[in-house]
């Protein structure tokens, strides 16, 4: 090609249309202003629409006193605050039941599955059998089932159960001891900080000194008990600047620390279960597509089984286990949405659910909230396919 | 699972309204009814007395009255009505894209519904209240000892505001519990996942009867809020609004004249200009509104007066046994009023 370029042009230049860039690049333009008159249309169709009908349409809402309560906030919020401010408070409440869920159904999955192919014969046969029952099962009966079945077995408030009367359980959730920082604690993060950076450079430093020198530190314990000692030798000499708010049983309810309540439990239960059971055959399916050759020639190289799993199967099999477990997160992500039903307060509850029906405006909140989701799912989407390349074979 | 149909219904009620082709303003539902033949109406997901189908799966309530008076009115028909149900959460939506043509789903009359919906309230079918039902074995009588207890509500209801001003003014803290249906509801109350549920009085009675023991739950005594329920329909069709509200009119002023559905049929014969004026004997006031002389007639024939909705669904032929009350006629010292037919 590049040869053929150099040559001068023969004979006359042919017409533009005969030009297949150019008439690409037309093809696209054409298309291109098809989308965007589409999308005016539809815009411009709904003010209309709008309009016609005496319905208030923008999002000036937005600034207005809401003037309903929230029972889990993640920042200060009261029935004074914005419409604006609901749309945060579920967002957060969203992102929470999202983050944590992801991490329990990793942990688990990954749990079961490696246990799926372990040749114990019962805990193989129990991990297939939890695999085999929860990603059978709609997830909008197990939160139910989390929600209804298990809530109602909870004693009530008078009678919790509790754990050395500081953490106790019951209908209403679950009330943990909450700390409270006094002057003088800010040294702790710090320390934390140093710590983990310390830990850092020495990892750093000791893989340096292993390729070039062959020798090592057990860098790794030494990373961990600085993480740990650090701040708790801080926390020592600076006298235990802590006191813990201990729930108390006061009126109706436990007063004081901090309050988990039973739809966050039920939500974020079912929805690491669930997921579980499908990223538990990603992982099983994700080391069983290691040939067993690699496992025997690294062996043969006498690698402890430790080492045969951490340096030869993990990473193969992480390049089959990433595409499809992106997947999983972006659909534990979009299934917190069912939290409505059962009255957990994310964005959908919150703000597409008493939002919408107090301003009324259907269009903006129900695009206000799919703009969310999109970005959440997109944003994901991109760290994990980012991820997936570094995982990813080089081919040489 | 009405949860994810219910989804489903919001979710095409705002795909009409971005998609759908531009309506004049003044829309004609009166000729798309007759056309279609049938009167859709939003009704709730179920709350006996108001909305909700008995045991052979036909819908009965007061709610369910008011649409079929309209059908009586336009068909001759009392029967001609597609129930649409409906939460709190996507009616007015429904409304608004014209899946239904009239609203009668227990809604509260409010300023910001009223202008800023598109909609128009027709009038009020029950003068209801904010109140709380409470397990009776708390001990407790009155809603300023409620500081601190959980609260279940259902999503997208005036209640919801109501009950964060109360508490707010008297200065009590409270957890609000909110649900998608009045179903999950008293689901949430039952298990003992709140202390109270709030919602309308009335709603309170209905739900009351649906606990698996009424007994051991209580109304409070207080009423925190005014709440007067009534049909609703799209702004911008004055001929549509005028039939939904003096279908309702036709029925109170029945009640006023003492015209029952088992007496309509002597009362043509009346002597008395205010009664042959309602039942189409004396002059056509069904005419400015497209419909015929006896549309009135047909109503009460088939449907009833106000005494007899209000006495066989929410009253006490009912197992709600809610008493007239202030919705007992403005004679008889209650609230209900009906300008006159002339």
């Amino acid at each position: 090609m590049s040869a053929r370029s150099k040559l001068p042009a023969q004979g006359p230049k042919p017409p533009f249309w005969r030009d297949p860039a150019k008439r690409a690049l037309a093809f696209q333009l054409v298309l291109v202003a098809a989308v965007a008159a589409f999308l005016l249309t539809i815009i411009g169709n709904t003010q209309d629409n709008l309009a016609a009908r005496g319905i208030t349409t923008g999002f000036g809402f937005l600034t207005n006193t809401s003037g309903f309560g929230i029972v889990q906030s993640l920042i200060d919020y009261s029935s004074q605050s914005t419409y604006g401010r609901t749309f945060v408070v579920g967002l957060l409440n969203t992102l929470l039941v999202s983050g944590l869920g992801v991490l329990a159904a990793t942990i688990i999955g990954f749990t079961v599955g490696i246990a799926r192919l372990s040749p114990n014969w019962l805990i193989a046969r129990l991990a297939n059998g939890y695999i085999e029952i929860f990603r059978n099962i709609p997830l909008l009966l197990q939160i139910f089932f989390w929600y209804f079945a298990v809530l109602r077995a909870m004693p009530s408030a008078r009678e919790s159960l509790s754990l050395g009367e500081v953490i106790f359980l019951n209908v209403r959730g679950l009330y943990l001891p909450q700390p409270m920082f006094e002057s003088g604690f800010g040294l702790i993060p710090l320390a934390l900080a140093i710590a983990i950076v310390a830990s850092i450079a020495l990892l750093i430093w000791n893989k340096r000194r292993h390729e070039a020198t062959g020798q090592r530190l057990p860098a790794g314990w030494i990373a961990l008990a600085l993480i740990v000692g650090l701040p708790l030798g801080v926390l020592v000499v600076t006298g235990v600047p802590v006191t813990w708010d201990i729930p108390e049983l006061g009126g109706f309810n436990f007063r004081g620390g901090i309050t988990v309540i039973p739809e966050f439990l039920a939500l974020w239960l079912a929805l690491s279960i669930y997921t579980a059971s499908f990223i538990a055959e990603i992982v099983r399916s994700g080391i069983q597509a290691i040939s067993h050759g690699q496992t025997e020639a690294a062996q043969a190289l006498s690698l402890p089984q430790g080492l045969v799993l951490r340096l030869v199967v993990v990473p193969q099999a992480l390049r089959v286990i990433i595409p499809p477990l992106t997947s999983q997160y972006l659909n534990l992500i979009k299934n917190s949405s069912l939290a409505t039903a059962i009255g957990y307060p994310d964005l959908v509850s919150v703000f597409a659910g008493t939002t919408l029906n107090q301003t009324g405006q259907a269009i903006e909140v129900i695009a206000m909230t799919m703009a969310v989701y999109l970005t959440i799912s997109l944003l994901v989407s991109m760290f994990m396919n980012w991820f997936n390349a570094r995982v990813a074979l080089v081919e040489r | 699972m009405s949860y994810k149909n219910n989804k489903l219904v919001m979710l095409t009620s705002v795909a009409a309204l971005v998609l759908g082709a531009t309506s004049t303003a003044q829309a004609a539902t009166l000729d798309d009814v007759k056309q279609r033949g049938v009167v859709q109406c939003g009704v709730s997901d179920g709350l006996p007395g108001f909305s909700a189908p008995n045991d052979q799966g036909e819908w009965q309530g007061i709610d369910v009255d008011v649409c079929r008076a309209v059908a009586a009115a336009v068909f001759g028909d009392s029967e001609a009505v597609r129930y649409v149900p409906l939460n709190a959460v996507e009616r007015f939506t429904a409304l608004q894209s014209g899946e239904v043509d009239v609203l009668s789903r227990n809604t509260t009359w409010t300023t910001t519904r009223d202008t800023t919906l598109g909609l128009n309230f027709a009038g009020v079918t029950f003068y209801d209240g904010q109140g709380f039902l409470i397990s009776s074995d708390l001990g407790i009588s009155s809603v300023q000892e409620l500081d601190g207890a959980a609260i279940c509500i259902q999503a997208g209801t005036t209640t919801e505001l109501n009950v964060a001003d109360y508490f707010r003014a008297h200065e009590m803290q409270f957890d609000p519990i909110v649900f998608d249906t009045s179903e999950q509801t008293v689901g949430g109350f039952e298990a003992g996942r709140c202390d109270v549920l709030t919602s309308d009085t009335s709603q309170l009675a209905a739900l009351r009867i649906q606990l698996s023991d009424p007994s051991g739950a209580m109304i409070l005594p207080e009423v925190i809020s005014k709440e007067p329920l009534g049909p609703v329909v799209r702004q911008g069709d004055d001929q549509w609004f005028n039939i939904v509200k003096w279908s309702l009119f036709a029925m109170l002023n029945a009640e006023e004249l003492g015209i029952s559905s088992e007496n309509v049929d002597e009362m043509t014969n009346s002597e008395n200009p205010n009664i042959a004026r309602l039942l189409g004997q004396d002059g056509n006031y069904g005419e400015g509104m497209g419909l015929s002389a006896d549309w009135a007639y047909n109503i009460i024939s088939q449907v009833g007066n106000y005494a007899e909705i209000y006495d066989r669904n929410v009253g006490l032929n009912s197992p709600l046994e809610i008493e007239r009350g202030v919705n007992a006629l403005w004679t008889e010292g209650g609230l209900q009023y009906a300008p006159p037919v002339r």
